[in-house]
């Protein structure tokens, strides 16, 4: 008889202990592949967004929440900055590169930057429709908000002040979009670009001398390593601002999200190595049951390394469909978190993304099984067949 | 029709000198018999005497250390254990007192556990008046039901020689009878070999050759 049909018969003939034990290890594997999924997909995110900008510099405050705001958009401004004092940082000798950012308005729950080209530029950001801004008021969508705003060039709207749907609207002066981007995959898909300009313009501060002027933050490229030494010491002591740098802001988040990411990988494996007991377990019991019906097949001929093989077969079976369904359910879970929840979408994580982890995490569940049924195996290839058979 | 491979004697089971001791030390002594082709023999003696183990020494289910056992001319005490899984394969078949049917199968895979000869299983579950119940459940037979199915299982692969072990010892007179018949029939009709161990007395009636134990 084919072993395979001898197998599946013996696993859907108890189909809880099956379905136990083929739960049990997927939701391990969910959990890893899940933590896999999000962790490595963020951390690639994180840097596309961060490319380029070797320093945030904004008002006080937390340097976290200054990195998050204005390089990944997730968190709220921390204030705001004096434009001279900005532009008089812009021209600092150690200054490659400053892209002012004026932030705090949305449409839609989508972002209004007010900033200048060299910030699309930074993620090789091209059009796909329309012309880049060039008059106050003119708007340039990144693709993703254009699709979910339904967005067309040439439609005109009010954004809302503050970064939630609820703000005061600015109905006096409608924005008019002028174009659209391509895809990037990064956070400028679903920003809305314009000049800093229009965003004083809403706010009604157009006609006020330059010095009350202000901005968000200024992104700043540094023109060699010396500043990386120098410049956010200068800026944080000697100015009013305070300067993140947004590698060592993410890589410390990701310490403080490390510890979670830890405990849920301990608590993963330790689930995994349950379900490994508990099929060692199953096919160790089964195999007291089945004694007789390995006696039987052995009288009729059938090897003992092919029962061997139906025990490690047995084994390898339930690991294997464990952990294709873990992976199924580690894609489902960030599909869903990417679909259904709104913070998820804007990740510009995907479902879709495979890792060569998925296919060592699929080995070593094979390896396990293998593993977990050598010792049920052994002793169905030991099976003294007089010795049941006669009833002793 | 199988060619007699052994051309000097007619005797399908030849015994010399066999003798069995078992791991605790305890030593039994079969002697000389033979049994030709086509018998039906009995294997007498009261419970722990060896039939069983006279039984499996024949199968090669057990490897005796001392004397001769020649099955369909095969010296079945030199063979190797894989070379016994196949003599066991091509020659024998095994009825024993429990019909140990796997339940995890249904009664055409039962029969097909061993050799895939699916022509061969619908012909005997035919002749068995089975073919109604092929894919049904083990759990779901009668008793009769499942000691045909055993019977089949024996004989898929036209054994030279069939051992049954206390085929009758459960039943009642009538179903005893109708099992032997049975036994006595479908060995006729594969042209095997039928030992049969046993202490049921009810048997002796109905074998001429007889084999005493202990």
């Amino acid at each position: 008889m084919n072993l395979f049909v001898l197998v599946w018969s013996y696993l859907t003939a108890k189909p809880l202990n099956t379905v136990l034990n083929i739960l049990l290890l997927s939701m391990g594997i969910g959990v890893i592949t899940t933590l896999m999924l999000f962790n490595n997909q963020f951390q690639e995110k994180m840097s596309d967004n961060s490319r380029g900008i070797d320093l945030v510099v904004g008002a006080k405050g937390s340097p976290l929440q200054l990195v998050l705001c204005n390089v990944f958009h997730i968190d709220f401004p921390t204030g705001n900055i004096k434009l001279s004092e900005a532009e008089k940082l812009s021209r600092h000798r150690l200054v490659k590169k400053a892209i002012p950012m004026a932030l705090g308005d949305s449409y839609q729950n989508f972002r209004i930057v007010g900033t200048d080209t060299a910030y699309t530029n930074l993620f090789k950001a091209t059009l796909q429709e329309g012309t880049w801004w060039s008059k106050d008021l003119e708007v340039v969508a990144g693709s993703a908000a254009a699709e979910a705003l339904t967005l067309k060039v040439g439609d005109t709207f009010a954004s809302a002040h503050g970064l939630t749907n609820d703000g005061h609207a600015h109905e006096e002066n409608l924005y008019r979009m002028v174009g659209i981007l391509e895809p990037s995959h990064t956070v400028a898909d679903n920003l809305l670009f314009t000049n800093v300009a229009s965003i004083w313009k809403v706010h009604d501060v157009q006609d006020v001398p330059d010095s009350a002027k202000e901005i968000t933050s200024l992104l700043i490229k540094f023109r060699n390593p010396i500043a990386a030494l120098q410049l956010p010491r200068m800026i944080n002591t000697y100015t009013n601002m305070q300067a993140a740098s947004p590698a060592f802001e993410t890589a410390r988040l990701f310490s403080i999200l490390g510890v979670g990411v830890d405990v849920l990988v301990g608590i993963a494996s330790t689930i995994i190595i349950v379900s490994g007991l508990s099929i060692f377990i199953a096919l160790y019991n089964s195999l007291k049951e089945r004694r007789y019906d390995m006696a039987i097949m052995r009288s009729m001929g059938v090897g003992k390394t092919k029962l061997f093989a139906s025990i490690v077969l047995e084994g390898t079976a339930l690991t294997f469909c464990g952990s294709v369904l873990g992976i199924l359910i580690g894609h489902a879970l960030i599909f869903g978190f990417t679909t259904l929840v709104e913070e998820g979408a804007r990740t510009g994580i995907s479902a879709l993304v495979f890792y060569g982890g998925e296919v060592i995490l699929l080995a070593a569940s094979l390896l396990l099984g293998v593993f977990c049924s050598l010792i049920p195996a052994w002793q169905a290839y030991r099976t003294d067949i007089h010795k049941v058979l006669s009833g002793n | 029709m199988r060619v007699v491979t052994n051309c000097k004697t007619l005797e399908v089971i030849e015994v010399k000198d066999l003798s069995y001791t078992y791991p605790e030390g305890k030593k039994i002594d079969f002697g000389d018999f033979g049994i030709d082709r086509g018998d039906h023999c009995l294997l007498l003696g009261e419970s722990g005497c060896g039939k069983t183990t006279l039984l499996h020494l024949l199968g090669g289910l057990l490897h005796s250390t001392e004397g001769l056992i020649r099955v369909t001319g095969i010296e079945v005490s030199r063979l190797s254990e894989t070379e016994l899984d196949n003599f066991r394969r091509q020659h024998i078949g095994f009825i024993f007192q429990k019909n140990h049917l796997i339940t995890a199968l249904n009664v055409q895979q039962n029969l097909l556990l061993a050799e895939k000869n699916i022509s061969r299983a619908d012909e005997l579950l035919k002749s068995l008046n089975l073919s109604d119940l092929k894919t049904k459940k083990i759990q779901t037979l009668s008793h009769g039901q499942a000691q045909r199915v055993a019977i089949a299982r024996a004989l898929m692969n036209k054994p030279e020689v069939i051992l049954a072990d206390e085929p009758t010892s459960a039943l009642d007179d009538k179903n005893c009878e109708a099992v032997i018949e049975l036994l006595m029939t479908v060995a006729k009709e594969n042209q095997s070999t039928l030992v049969i161990a046993t202490h049921d007395s009810r048997l002796k009636s109905k074998f001429h050759r007889q084999i005493h134990l202990g």
